[in-house]
């Protein structure tokens, strides 16, 4: 009589579709989808010769079958690679977005109008294939930040593009970064100048809407000297039957004592409880602390997806430079997720910090896979990782896979890892108190991930621990 | 009927009072239940009134604990007999988390850890829990912390525990205590203390026993599951009953336990035996 083993169906309420015309092209991958898919966006020619040489490198590429995670062969002739909300002309301010879209929106709770100055925070949309809006980009351009979709960096601020793009997960990265350059259709970029605090968090919301369609997009975050900019990504998707491929590029580069903190919520649509549909989530997210005292720090909140394959990672060049990551991966029914991180010591004094709290219930498999290598001129280097796992239920898996390397001796480097069950007298206990099972397990579960919870923003901590009671309603009887 | 010591003049109020609503707030018949297929209570008889304080006495093995957790509704109890009814209902059709909105309180023998949550809001969504069931707003911060403020000088609980993981890395006096405090902050109509006693040295026994002595009343009733005469000293409870191998074999007052005290279970089984052999 395990009350943990009462499965019963869960809500995603991220899950309708906004009827939207939309401009697609037609399904399947070639060389000619990416001269539509760059002509379409009007790109300079060596935009496009870098996705077409990065196309030709895909092409030789098998994808990979290291992480846990099973899933048929993906058809990559069966995805649309573009879909973009059709407007009449180009958008300059919210009163020329279509209501449909700003309606959307606000059903998402992303509130694109004025209001959202009140909590501070400045968003880029994108839905498909395109940004769709981005606010407060004249207050932030007062400060000199540029914040905008990476179409309008490509044509307006190219030379930071060609000088980043690629510096820091090169297209040939693996199979999906591969891909990502080859098709990538928007994304945001953010540059923050030397000694430049950003006044507001900023932050890009992502949403799939067009069946079959895929999203590819790519985010550029440089910040010079002595800046700071803390950015918050969140992403959704419609309920459908078919899976949907979602494979970004996320490049980080911190300059001489800059700091970038990047946290994410990613709610992409999980599949239902027959582990039917959901998003294929394979990203490449990684930093570099180009020069001293640089510190780069992930968060995330890791809920939604049929299959995670997702390794935010910090390469610490410059000397005394840091870097951290903090993630809760929650998996319920038939999820699979295959997350973690790497910590790449390069430079002296170098320190790192890995948090990580892995949640399973229903059917689904959670694995934390991480690396930690301090090479040989990184002298004294510190790391020090900590994973933890809760099951709920005794149909999950949780998995780690620690990878540690050291090339000199004076790198210290720590792994603990605790595995945990949600107990019955825990229950118990709480139920006597008042407080029925469901109830009980969020308690229990939010307390597991609080040291994470605390590194996120605020507003989005609050929204992040609501999402993780959300994910697990239903995974007790 | 109720002599605690506190005055003749409330004791015959209670008296009267008990007399007038002449029910009891709980009232077990009968009771058998048992644990993976192991019958462990035999028949158990007890009614308890509002404002008595019942100890309920016993060697290792009796059944004391499975009663507690049977009253406070572990499911892996099973219940083949017998009915209990509080305050006019039967609540072993209820859940845990009803029985416990409805008023009852466990002091767990062994309170449980949970990481991550703190003290304070553990008791807070307790607390809210119950508000909700009976319909009322919950508590506002600045209540919540009034509510505190004011139970936390009543069992001498140290602050600092308030704002740590709940249980984690409290010493035993320390995790007794946390239990009255909760008890003070969720105000049961019926507590059961199960074993409240064991593992105490004698100062945290006497702050644990002072707090449970300053919440009650005449509106409330205690079940003292214990060993030992010792927290019975400080609680001086109306009836003492002996549980002898899943039956209650002898009913008596503070004095009963006394003489257990003095003489052990052992003169009960031979009274018991001798009975059985006239």
């Amino acid at each position: 009589m395990d009350v943990l083993e009462q499965t019963v169906t869960s809500e995603y309420k991220y899950g309708f579709v906004t009827d939207i015309e939309t401009d697609t092209v037609a399904k399947g991958l070639s060389e000619d989808t990416i001269r539509l898919i760059s002509s379409k966006k009007n790109e300079p020619e060596w935009m496009l010769n870098w996705r077409l040489k990065a196309y030709t490198h895909w092409l030789k590429m098998e994808d990979p079958e290291w992480a846990n995670v099973h899933y048929p062969k993906i058809d990559f002739q069966d995805i649309i690679f573009y879909a973009a909300p059709k407007k009449k002309k180009s958008v300059n301010g919210l009163d020329e977005v279509d209501p449909e879209l700003l309606k959307t929106f606000d059903k998402l709770g992303i509130s694109l109008n004025e209001q959202k100055r009140l909590s501070g925070v400045a968003v880029d949309v994108v839905m498909d294939s395109v940004s769709v809006a981005t606010s407060f980009k004249k207050q932030l351009s007062e400060v000199g930040i540029i914040f905008c979709s990476i179409s309008e960096a490509i044509q307006n601020h190219p030379d930071l593009v060609k000088k980043y793009m690629g510096s820091v997960v090169p297209m040939t990265d693996n199979y999906f970064a591969a891909l990502n350059s080859a098709v990538f259709t928007d994304g945001s970029f953010c540059y923050i100048p030397k000694g430049v605090r950003c006044p507001m968090e900023l932050s890009t919301y992502f949403r799939i809407n067009t069946e079959n369609s895929g999203q590819f997009e790519r985010t550029l975050i440089i910040a010079e000297e002595g800046s700071y900019v803390s950015y918050l990504e969140g992403c959704t998707a419609p309920k459908r039957d078919e899976n949907q491929l979602h494979a970004a590029v996320v490049e980080l580069v911190a300059h001489r004592k800059a700091e970038i903190k990047y946290s994410t919520v990613q709610n992409w649509f999980p599949g239902d409880k027959d582990g039917q549909g959901g998003i294929y989530n394979f990203v490449t997210k990684r930093g570099i602390c180009l020069e001293e005292y640089a510190k780069i720090s992930w968060s995330q909140v890791e809920t939604g997806s049929a299959i995670t394959w997702k390794y935010p990672s910090v390469i610490l060049k410059g000397d005394n430079s840091i870097g951290e990551f903090y993630s809760v991966a929650l998996t319920n029914h038939f999820q699979q997720a295959d997350t973690g991180t790497k910590m790449i010591h390069l430079g002296k004094n170098t320190r790192s910090r890995i948090v990580s709290k892995g949640i399973s219930a229903g059917k689904s498999q959670n694995s934390y896979r991480g690396l930690v290598r301090a090479g040989k001129n990184a002298l004294n280097a510190r790391n020090y990782s900590q994973c933890d796992s809760l099951l709920l239920g005794d149909k999950c898996g949780a998995h780690t896979f620690p990878y540690i390397e050291s090339k000199n001796k004076t790198a210290i480097i720590e792994h603990e890892a605790t595995t945990s069950k949600i107990g019955e007298d825990q229950l118990f206990y709480c139920r006597q108190r008042g407080i029925d099972t469901e109830a009980a397990v969020a308690l229990i579960v939010t307390g597991f991930a609080k040291e994470v919870m605390n590194q996120l923003p605020m507003e989005f901590a609050v929204e992040a621990q609501k999402l993780l009671a959300i994910s697990l309603e239903g995974s007790v009887g | 009927m109720t002599q605690s010591g506190r005055g003749w003049d409330e004791a015959l109020q209670n008296h009267l009072l008990n007399f007038i609503i002449k029910m009891n707030m709980l009232s077990i018949k009968n009771l058998h239940a048992s644990v993976e297929g192991k019958q462990i209570l035999k028949g158990i008889n007890l009614d308890v009134r509002a404002g008595e304080v019942h100890a309920i006495m016993g060697p290792n093995g009796s059944g004391k604990s499975t009663l507690a957790s049977v009253l406070a509704g572990r499911e892996e109890y099973e219940v083949t007999e017998g009915s209990v009814d509080f305050l006019g209902k039967d609540i072993l059709e209820l859940s845990p988390e009803d029985r416990a909105r409805e008023g009852l309180f466990l002091a767990f023998q062994y309170p449980v850890e949970i990481p991550g949550v703190s003290t304070t809001n553990f008791i807070k969504t307790a607390l809210n829990e119950k508000r909700k069931y009976h319909g009322q707003e919950p508590l506002d911060a600045a209540s919540f912390m009034k509510l505190m403020k004011e139970k936390i000088n009543l069992v001498e609980i140290n602050k600092s525990l308030l704002t740590r993981s709940i249980n984690e890395g409290f010493s035993g006096g320390e995790k007794k205590k946390n239990e009255i405090f909760q008890m003070a902050m969720l105000e049961p109509v019926l507590t059961i203390l199960d074993e409240t006693d064991s593992g105490l040295d004698i100062d945290a026994l006497r702050i644990v026993a002072s707090g449970v002595n300053k919440l009650r009343n005449e509106n409330r009733a205690i079940i003292v599951i214990t060993h030992y005469q010792r927290l019975l000293d400080y609680l001086q409870p109306d009836f003492v009953h002996v549980l002898l191998n899943g039956k209650i074999v002898k009913n008596g007052t503070k004095e009963l336990a006394l003489e257990l005290e003095e003489k052990g279970y052992d003169f009960i089984k031979d009274e018991l035996s001798m009975a059985e052999a006239m």
